[in-house]
C-alpha cells in the first residue's frame, strides 16, 4: 500500500509510521519502506539512525537484510539513506533495482507501506504504480485539497486506478472528512473519467482529529501510538488499522490462499 | 585480382556510383564503403527514400530509453493516407507511387533534423519527435496534416491530385514504464479514433492532466468564500485606504 499526498507536510510519515505500528498491534508482519528515495523523514518521525540504507544495498556495500532496522512500534523499517537524492532523478537502472527489492520484500510481510513523496513527480507515481491500494493523506486546508485533487486525478487517468483510499488529518469537527470526501467525488466524477468513462472512486478510511498530542509526540520524535495510545489521534489511527485490516488486508490474505 | 574487381563492381552498383579506376579505395577505406552501401540499403525504403521499418524500430527503442533517463517527453505519431486505394484503382499504381513519394517529401520537410521519419509500411508513415513537450505536439501535428492537405500532386497525364492524411498520436512519459509495443499500440488506437471519427484530422493520446481548472477550484472551494466575506471587506479597506493617503 502507498501513503501519498498532494501537498507535503500534512503527516504522511506520520500517518505511515503510527499506522504502521497500529498494524503490527493487530499481529501483522508490517514493512515501511522509504520510497521518497531518502527525501522521506521516516528516521527523523522515528528518531532512527541506520548505520546502512538502501543506498548501501544498491552499491553492494550490504545486503537487504541487513538494511532493514526494527522501529519501536513492532515493525520494520527500510530506510533509503541520504546518498539515494543523487538518485532523485529515476533512472531505468533505479527504477529496477528499486522494483527488485519492493518484489523481494513483498512476500516476507502481511503489508508492506510505501512512504512516498509528495506531489506528481516520477519517483511518487512510480512508487505508487507499485502498490495495490493507495492511500492518500490531506489536511482540511484548501491548498492540501487542491493537490490531493490534482494527485487523485493524474492516479485516475495516468494509472487507470479505480479508486483510492482518502484519509483526511488534522480535522476539526467529526464529519469533516466525510463531508470532503463527498466534495472531492462530486468534482472528480464531473471532470475526470478514465477511458472506461468511469470516474474514480474515492474511500473515506477515516478522520485524524487535530490532536496536541500530535505534535507533542513528533517533537519528542516518538510515535503517537506508544507515546498516547489513548488520545483521540491515536485512537482514530486505531480504528483507520482495523478499517484497513477488515477491507484491504485480509481480503488479500483470503485472495492469496 | 578477379575476384576483388567482382566486389568492387558490386559495391558500386550498390551505391549507384560511378567510380573511375584511379579512385578505386584502400582495402579499409573500399570495405567500408561496402558496409556503408550495405546499411543504407538495409534501413531505406527503396521508393520514398526515407527510413524503413527495420531503421525506424532501433530508433524508436532507443528513444524509449532515451526518454527514461533524459525525462524529456516524446512524441510518436502514426500517419495514413486516407482513402489511398482509390487512389491506386482510379489512376493507377505509378500515380499511387507517386503520391507516395509527394507526401514522403512533403512530411520530410515538416519535421526537424532530429526526428525520425520512416515507410512503417503500405500508405503508413511514422514520425518520433524527441525532446517535444506535450504542449508542442498537436501544433506540430496539425502543421503536418494541413501541409500534406495543401499540397497538390501532378499526375504526369496533367491530372492534379490532392490527398488528406489521418494522424493518431502518443507521448512517451518518463514515469510511464512503456515498450516500443505499448508505445506504437497506444498511437495506433489514436489512428484508428481519427479514421473512425471522419479522417483528415488528427486524434493525440491527451498527456496525463495535473492542472486544477479555476471551475473546479470553484466547485471544491466556492461555499468557503462566502463563509468569511469580512476578510475581504478587511483588505480592500486597506488598498482604499493606501491610495487615499497618497
Amino acid at each position: 500500500m502507498a501513503v501519498t499526498s498532494g501537498k507535503g507536510g500534512v503527516g504522511k510519515t506520520f500517518v505511515s509510521a503510527n499506522l504502521a505500528a497500529a498494524l503490527a498491534k493487530r499481529g501483522h508482519r508490517v514493512l515501511v519502506l522509504d520510497a521518497d528515495l531518502g527525501l522521506a523523514n521516516l528516521d527523523v518521525v522515528l528518531n532512527l539512525h541506520p548505520k546502512v540504507t538502501l543506498h548501501d544495498v544498491f552499491t553492494g556495500k550490504t545486503t537487504l537484510d541487513e538494511a532493514i532496522v526494527k522501529a519501536p512500534g513492532g515493525f520494520s523499517v527500510l530506510l533509503a539513506g541520504s546518498g539515494m537524492v543523487e538518485y532523485s532523478r529515476l533512472t531505468p537502472e533505479v527504477r529496477d533495482e528499486f522494483l527488485q527489492v519492493v518484489r523481494t520484500l513483498i512476500p516476507r510481510y502481511d503489508v508492506v507501506l510505501l512512504d512516498t513523496g509528495a506531489g506528481i513527480s516520477d519517483v511518487v507515481l512510480f512508487s505508487v504504480s507499485l502498490a495495490s491500494e493507495v492511500l492518500v493523506v490531506a489536511t482540511p486546508e484548501p491548498t492540501s485539497l487542491t493537490d490531493a485533487y490534482a494527485a487523485i486525478k493524474v492516479l485516475a487517468t495516468q494509472q487507470k486506478r479505480q479508486h483510492v483510499r482518502l484519509v483526511i488529518n488534522q480535522t476539526s469537527r467529526p464529519g469533516d472528512g466525510r463531508a470532503i470526501t463527498t466534495q472531492l467525488q462530486q468534482v472528480l466524477d464531473r471532470f475526470v473519467t478514465n477511458s472506461t468513462g468511469r470516474s474514480i472512486r474515492l474511500i473515506h478510511v477515516g478522520d485524524i482529529p487535530a490532536d496536541t498530542s500530535v505534535r507533542e509526540a513528533i517533537m519528542r520524535r516518538q510515535l503517537l501510538m506508544a507515546n498516547a495510545p489513548n488520545c483521540p489521534a491515536a485512537l482514530a489511527v486505531s480504528e483507520l488499522a482495523r478499517k484497513l485490516d477488515e477491507t484491504v488486508i485480509s481480503a488479500t490474505d483470503h485472495a492469496i490462499r | 585480382m578477379e575476384l576483388r574487381d567482382l566486389h568492387l563492381g558490386s559495391a558500386c552498383a550498390l551505391l549507384q556510383q560511378e567510380m573511375p579506376p584511379e579512385d578505386i579505395p584502400e582495402p579499409a577505406a573500399y570495405l567500408q564503403t561496402v558496409i556503408d552501401g550495405l546499411c543504407d540499403l538495409s534501413l531505406r525504403d527503396p521508393l520514398t527514400g526515407l527510413s524503413n521499418r527495420r531503421h525506424f524500430n532501433t530508433v524508436l527503442e532507443a528513444e524509449v530509453d532515451r526518454v527514461a533517463r533524459s525525462g524529456e517527453a516524446a512524441l510518436l505519431l502514426l500517419i495514413d493516407i486516407d482513402h489511398f486505394k482509390t487512389v491506386n484503382d482510379t489512376h493507377g499504381h505509378p500515380a499511387g507511387d507517386e503520391v507516395l513519394r509527394v507526401v514522403a517529401k512533403t512530411l520530410q520537410a515538416c519535421v526537424r533534423p532530429m526526428d525520425t521519419l520512416a515507410r512503417y509500411g503500405g500508405e503508413e508513415f511514422v514520425v518520433v519527435l524527441p525532446s517535444c513537450q506535450p504542449s508542442f505536439g498537436h501544433t506540430v501535428a496539425e502543421r503536418i496534416r494541413r501541409s500534406i492537405e495543401n499540397t497538390r500532386i501532378p499526375l504526369g497525364t496533367g491530372v492534379m491530385l490532392q490527398v488528406t492524411i489521418s494522424i493518431g498520436g502518443a507521448f512517451a512519459l518518463q514515469w510511464i514504464r512503456s515498450t516500443t509495443e505499448l508505445w506504437t499500440d497506444r498511437a495506433d488506437q489514436q489512428l484508428y479514433l481519427a479514421k473512425t471519427s471522419g479522417r483528415n484530422r488528427l486524434c493525440l493520446e491527451p498527456p496525463p492532466e495535473s492542472q486544477v481548472s479555476a471551475e473546479e477550484k470553484n466547485l471544491l472551494f466556492g461555499h468557503l468564500s462566502a463563509a468569511d466575506p469580512a476578510w475581504i471587506d478587511m483588505s480592500s479597506g486597506a488598498a482604499n485606504g493606501g491610495a487615499g493617503q497618497r
